[in-house]
């Protein structure tokens, strides 16, 4: 059943934006649309472009936000929390704790 | 030329075309009597007809209108048994929710415990806090830690307070009332004890899910609980609910002035704005015995209802049984794909 969703509704988290529009409805309340625009408004893309796994593997590359497939070097788990926390400008709950457990700061 | 579909317990069905436009009507009329909404219109219903009489199995939603799933459960799905729809995978949390992020593409994921309620959990709330933990460092979508509320845990035999159930029947309607209150002041605590503890660990938010399974006493302990998550700690609350109306066991409990007993899913969703949630998701039940298609415009117009009046993202649940998706262990693609795309297409939801 998971799947059949995925397949006809989802935007495909990390293999696209989805993970990043998410977020933003639940930090923010941002309604789907809104979300969505916040997103590609910070990404420099469109809307459309957020669903578009192919645009999108591409950019996460280049922004270093975590793919969906696994490339060494590429940022992941907290890294890549991190770094989405800084390009969407909210704190992200783990990245937080990250800093205060560690003293790094940025 | 008949249209092959299902039945609410998805078993097959033919229709005629005019019988599937008459199943939409009747469904949506439904709703409508119940709750006081408007139904859906005609233009909603041709699309709706279109869709189920197309010959294909799998439907999709227009490219650009993708939205975004919360899920609940974990991956009981993967390592669960059938109770779960699960296939008793030998997966723990850790690989699952991996899957989950990188096999699946989800847009975000629960953890929770298998015994899915906050009663045993809150026994296990070490263990969780270190899966939550160690999860937290892994992964990069959104994780939200979550959890039934399940006030009837809480009720003898399996609690320590007096069964409602056993009181009212006999005419101690007031015992009843109060046992309720009693308990459901337990399963406050319980709930934010277990929501508190995340914090630390990083979640992303908690999801209260089932909310209101064993009717309005269970609701008003969610809400307490989800304005102390919300306002007090910063975490972002997702509530899910477990029925289209909330029952009235206690019947007299109010949250803001408002009278809980009895809400359908749009008067449900002002009370989780109030208290503080950040994703509402409302539920239509699914009835074994009426089709998909009266199933689904039942659901679609209590969405319909709740998302144009939201002030926050509405991910109305289309899991088994619920959002016009049969009462099965494995709902069939063809109509899981319908609802789906419908729930956005027509319902406008933001998310699943």
């Amino acid at each position: 059943m998971h799947m059949a969703h995925l397949l006809a509704s989802s935007m495909g988290g990390i293999r696209a934006a989805g993970d990043l529009v998410a977020r933003m409805q639940l930090s923010k309340k941002m309604r789907i649309a809104e979300a969505k625009q916040y997103v590609a408004d910070k990404l420099h893309v469109t809307p459309y472009d957020l669903s578009d796994p192919t645009m999108m593997r591409q950019l996460r590359e280049e922004l270093d936000i975590g793919t969906i497939t696994g490339v060494p070097g590429i940022a992941k788990g907290l890294a890549a929390k991190a770094r989405i926390s800084q390009l969407l400008d909210i704190p992200i709950n783990s990245v937080e704790q990250f800093k205060n457990k560690t003293g790094l700061h940025y | 030329m008949k249209i092959m579909t299902r039945m609410g317990d998805s078993s097959n069905v033919e229709l005629t075309k005019d019988e599937l436009r008459t199943e939409f009507i009747t469904g949506s009329e439904e709703a409508a009597k119940k709750a006081k909404i408007p139904v859906l219109t005609e233009n909603e219903i041709d699309y709706l007809v279109d869709m189920f009489a197309a010959p294909t199995r799998i439907w999709g939603v227009q490219r650009g209108n993708e939205v975004v799933m919360t899920k609940d459960g974990c991956v009981n799905a993967l390592n669960s048994s059938r109770m779960s729809s699960g296939v008793v995978a030998p997966v723990n949390r850790e690989v699952g929710v991996r899957l989950f992020e990188s096999m699946l593409g989800f847009d975000s994921m629960e953890i929770s415990h298998n015994d899915y309620s906050v009663k045993p959990q809150r026994f296990l709330k070490a263990l969780e806090m270190l899966h939550v933990e160690l999860l937290m460092e892994t992964t990069i979508f959104p994780l939200l830690y979550g959890f039934m509320p399940n006030l009837g845990l809480y009720y003898r035999p399996d609690g320590s307070f007096e069964n409602p159930s056993d009181l009212m029947p006999i005419g101690k309607i007031d015992e009843a009332r109060k046992t309720q209150e009693e308990a459901g002041k337990a399963c406050l605590d319980d709930c934010i004890e277990m929501s508190d503890c995340m914090v630390e660990m990083g979640a992303d938010g908690i999801d209260f899910d089932t909310v209101a399974s064993t009717g309005d006493a269970e609701f008003y302990s969610v809400l307490k609980a989800c304005d102390h998550v919300a306002n007090d700690t910063g975490l972002p609350v997702e509530i899910g609910m477990s029925a289209e109306m909330v029952l009235g066991f206690h019947g007299q409990l109010e949250y803001n002035g408002k009278r809980l007993a009895g809400m359908w899913p749009h008067q449900q969703l002002q009370v989780c704005e109030e208290a503080g949630c950040a994703i509402f998701g409302p539920v239509s039940n699914t009835n074994t015995r009426k089709t998909v298609p009266w199933n689904l415009a039942k659901a679609l117009t209590f969405v319909k209802a709740c998302t144009e009046i939201a002030k926050i993202p509405v991910h109305p649940n289309v899991g088994m049984g619920v959002g016009g998706v049969p009462m099965f262990e494995t709902p069939a693609v063809d109509v899981v794909t319908r609802c789906s795309a419908a729930m956005i297409e027509i319902g406008h939801a933001d998310g699943l």
